[in-house]
């Protein structure tokens, strides 16, 4: 990308971040009832929530209390957390690393299973593993991560107890460590994992799901190409037809596709977080909405936005490495 | 594949309608609590009544109680999808009609809100009103517009550029009839896939604010809510968290196989987003 596209490009995304702060900023005022009484007591009076009022900027007009909002995102200061006590970039500095580790090992395995398992359908299209494998994957695609975590809790965590399976296949229901054992090096690591199995289970079924339905018809589309047909014409394995020629054109819709799960990563981990306590992005933006946490909300918000507005950029800037078809 | 899902749509609406209505059993009412609480699916209670799925805590049968809420997950899904999709072909089309300011602005305002993530923006809309029906349909409206209002921009703009719109013009049609009558109806393929598979997923993510206390309020009975109800029990008893969930994975996968079964019949180009789920 030449260097004045690329510059037009970074200034739109810039625009298109200010604009979005700004529509989130004016959502949250749109809220009905007061800000400042929902944080006193139900015991303070008239002249303590005007106290609290002034504390929070509130009193000022939405123009001014816009400018200093602006202008303290501008300084990197997001504000402090009403329901936390604590600086929101902070509360956000602590939780974005654990959704971010519980993406990147869920989008690994997603494509991982998914790429395979879409690729294997195409190739058998219309038989009858086909037909099981689209019904297996929409009806995984069509569960909610909640009841899926939820099931699998009661399944390995209670049910294995019940039903005496061994103690490798009890997995544990919350958190990220077992609270109060100190643990060092391996079986550190281990007990992690074993926290981790089902989270990211979880997520790269899901994933993996939507993956094999997008690689069974995009790879089921290149099959019928004129340049498959002469390959096979031309006598080439049918492993080279697939790598070789299929695979490769596959690739930039599975690129532009992986940079578009990217937001996902923090984004689609909001239940599975909720419900095995995981203190990740996901669950600090739920507690900060039932908590009416505005500057953590937008906070969050923000950071989501940064990450979607990442993603897109990075998959344009790389498609045309990848496909030739697409250089200017 | 098409008709075996559009049955199963249709099975599951006939039967969210009428269960509820020819049940004897009253999936609101609470009777007598401590005889009827947390039987096991396909136990028989004191009075001899079969439960296919079993009891809740407060003694409700569960199959009827998932039949009912699903008329309310199922209609939020239907017609959150369907209003976000008209107003997003409405939208779009007037973008690519108008061009100029309205366009650019309409855009900004879209990419500012895909940059989102549908399930964040959702939430946040939420936490702002009182939950309730009308308030979900609101905002799955307000947060599914912007997808659709792109690809029928995208298409509107390429059925502009085509000859028989040129000879409705020379022939004295005004520019709305033109749209109405001539680009509108060529350019919906891409509207018709995105409300059919976003049936599917209004409804999972109805059920995910419901789960979180944000959407449809108990005592009147959603899928998300009715699963939400069994989390804390699900040491003892499982079945009243995951029972409800069976209902609507049957709807979402009739739902999603229909949607795919109009994208390969009208060859659209339904974005695929996985971010957008519950």
């Amino acid at each position: 990308m030449f260097p004045a596209t690329l510059a037009r490009r970074l200034a739109g995304t810039v625009g298109l971040f200010w604009l979005v702060l700004t529509i989130t900023f004016a959502l949250i005022r749109l809220a009905p009832g007061d800000a400042a009484a929902l944080l006193v007591p139900p015991s303070a009076t008239a002249a303590e929530v005007a106290r609290t009022r002034a504390e929070l900027g509130l009193d000022r007009s939405t123009a001014v209390q816009y400018a200093r909002g602006a202008g303290a995102t501008l300084r990197g200061d997001l504000g402090e957390s009403s329901s936390l006590h604590v600086p929101v970039s902070r509360a956000i500095r602590e939780a974005l690393p654990v959704s971010l580790g519980l993406g990147a090992a869920s989008l690994l395995l997603t494509f991982l299973i998914g790429v395979p398992v879409g690729l294997f359908q195409a190739v058998r299209r219309g038989h009858a593993s086909d037909r099981l494998l689209t019904v297996a994957t929409t009806a995984v695609y069509a569960a909610p991560s909640f009841w899926i975590a939820l099931s699998l809790v009661a399944l390995f965590t209670y049910g294995a107890a019940a039903w005496g399976l061994p103690p490798s296949m009890r997995l544990p229901a919350f958190g990220l460590h077992t609270p109060g054992a100190e643990l060092h090096g391996w079986s550190a690591l281990v007990d992690l994992i074993r926290h981790a199995v089902l989270p990211v289970g979880i997520l790269a079924a899901i994933g993996a799901a939507g993956i094999a339905r997008y690689a069974r018809s995009s790879v089921a589309d290149t099959l019928q190409a004129d340049f498959v047909r002469t390959a096979r014409a031309k006598g080439a394995s049918s492993a080279r037809v697939y790598f070789r020629h299929v695979l490769v054109t596959v690739l930039p819709a599975m690129v532009v596709l992986f940079a578009l799960s990217l937001p996902g990563l923090v984004a689609g981990s909001i239940f599975v977080e909720s419900v095995f306590a995981w203190p990740g992005m996901g669950q600090l933006m739920v507690n900060a909405i039932i908590a009416r946490d505005y500057p953590l909300v937008m906070g969050a918000t923000a950071v989501y936005a940064c990450i979607v507005i990442f993603a897109n950029l990075a998959g344009d800037l790389v498609l045309p490495v990848i496909d030739p078809r697409r250089r200017a | 594949m098409e008709t075996a899902a559009a049955g199963l749509l249709v099975a599951m609406a006939v039967a969210v309608i009428l269960v509820p209505l020819l049940s004897r059993q009253d999936p609101l009412g609470i009777g007598d609590v401590l005889a009827l609480r947390l039987l096991p699916p396909g136990a028989r209670d004191a009075r001899g009544v079969l439960h296919l799925l079993g009891t809740d805590r407060f003694g409700r049968d569960l199959f009827v109680r998932m039949m009912l809420a699903g008329r309310i997950s199922l209609a939020v899904g239907i017609v959150g999808s369907l209003v976000a999709a008209a107003l997003g072909t409405i939208l779009g089309a007037m973008a690519a009609w108008l061009d100029g300011i309205f366009d650019r602005v309409a855009m900004a305002v879209a990419d500012a809100l895909l940059a989102i993530p549908r399930l964040v923006l959702l939430l946040v809309c939420a936490s702002l009103w009182r939950p309730g029906v009308t308030m979900v349909v609101a905002v799955l409206v307000a947060t599914g517009w912007m997808g659709v209002a792109r690809m029928i921009r995208a298409e509107v703009l390429g059925t502009r550029a085509l000859p028989f719109v040129d000879a409705a013009v020379a022939l004295g049609a005004g520019r709305w009839r033109v749209l109405w009558r001539h680009a509108l109806p060529n350019a919906l393929g891409p509207a018709i896939i995105a409300a059919t598979l976003g049936v599917g997923n209004a409804i999972l993510l109805e059920s995910g604010l419901s789960f979180l206390g944000l959407g449809i309020q108990p005592p009147e009975p959603s899928w998300g809510n009715m699963i939400a109800g069994g989390r804390d029990l699900i040491v003892a008893a499982p079945w009243v968290a995951i029972a409800p969930g069976l209902a609507l994975i049957v709807t979402v996968l009739a739902c999603t196989l229909l949607g795919d079964a109009f994208r390969d019949r009208l060859a659209g180009e339904a974005a695929v987003s996985l971010g957008d789920r519950a």
